[in-house]
């Protein structure tokens, strides 16, 4: 493969992992974003501050990039409404059922091999890739 | 100085979203397609997170306390339930229909793409409606 191709995602990686041992060294909290969110949507709590910071960082995040490295968001958006109305509703209700997404159950869960991370992680890689294929095989 | 050091890591996750190409849904759903035009180049970035924090947790977590001198809050449950295993199954379904999960959610968000909006706040609408729905 090119180097090209994965050293972007390697290096972008690291930095998650970094920002997750962050989180863990000085806060001592899983980096699981999905809770982050979910809690933070309960009443304006000062237990949750370090949530809303945590989110004001990544959403100020992704405006600084854009700023310095506008490339790595040179992409449009091609899917539909329908897509992104049904796409979020099960994302944000599967992810509070199930305790967690990809950063919590998969960044964090996956290198303490916890067992419901690890379960977690390969069931939602599952379901989306066989919901990817049979979209693929028999809609397109 | 907690909430400095929770906006910083959010920061540093932000860019490790955008760098890997975690917060392009195109992409995400190539990788995702391994029936089809695969693109496996994201592997990478799974895998360069988990064996960081391999390395780094486990450092960590031999400490009493974090570097703010303050104790560690780590999930507890150990059980396997219905709940994790269906929860998790419909949040794959989501991710693989739209492509895009939490945190690229909302690093997204400045583009301000009605689209990404539509999806944001649809995610949080299915967040509080699990939430509402245990409290009863």
């Amino acid at each position: 493969m090119d180097a090209k191709l994965w050293l972007d995602p390697l290096i972008g990686g690291i930095f998650i992992g970094l920002a997750s041992s962050v989180m863990l060294a000085f806060n001592g909290r899983i980096a699981g974003i999905s809770g982050i969110i979910g809690q933070s949507l309960t009443k304006i709590n000062p237990m949750n501050y370090w949530r809303y910071a945590f989110l004001g960082g990544l959403v100020f995040g992704g405006a600084m990039l854009n700023a310095f490295r506008p490339e790595f968001f040179e992409f449009q958006i091609h899917l539909g409404w329908a897509e992104a109305i049904i796409g979020g509703l099960l994302v944000g209700y599967g992810t509070q059922m199930g305790s967690g997404c990809t950063s919590g159950h998969g960044v964090c869960g996956l290198p303490r091999f916890s067992t419901r991370s690890m379960l977690a992680t390969a069931l939602f890689m599952t379901s989306a890739i066989v919901f990817v294929g049979v979209r693929t095989i028999f809609f397109s | 100085m907690h909430l400095l050091t929770s906006f910083i890591s959010g920061l540093i996750f932000a860019i490790g979203l955008s760098v890997s190409g975690m917060v392009n849904p195109q992409k995400v759903i190539g990788f995702l397609n391994i029936f089809g035009d695969w693109d496996p180049s994201l592997a990478f970035v799974m895998g360069g997170a988990v064996l960081f924090n391999f390395v780094f947790f486990r450092m960590i977590l031999k400490r009493e306390s974090t570097l703010l001198k303050t104790d560690f809050s780590m999930p507890v449950r150990k059980a396997v339930d219905k709940n994790l295993v269906f929860g998790s199954i419909l949040f794959g379904i989501g991710w693989g229909m739209f492509g895009i999960c939490p945190g690229p959610g909302l690093v997204n968000l400045f583009r301000f793409d009605p689209k990404i909006l539509v999806f944001v706040l649809a995610m949080m609408v299915g967040m509080v409606l699990f939430r509402k729905t245990q409290k009863q």
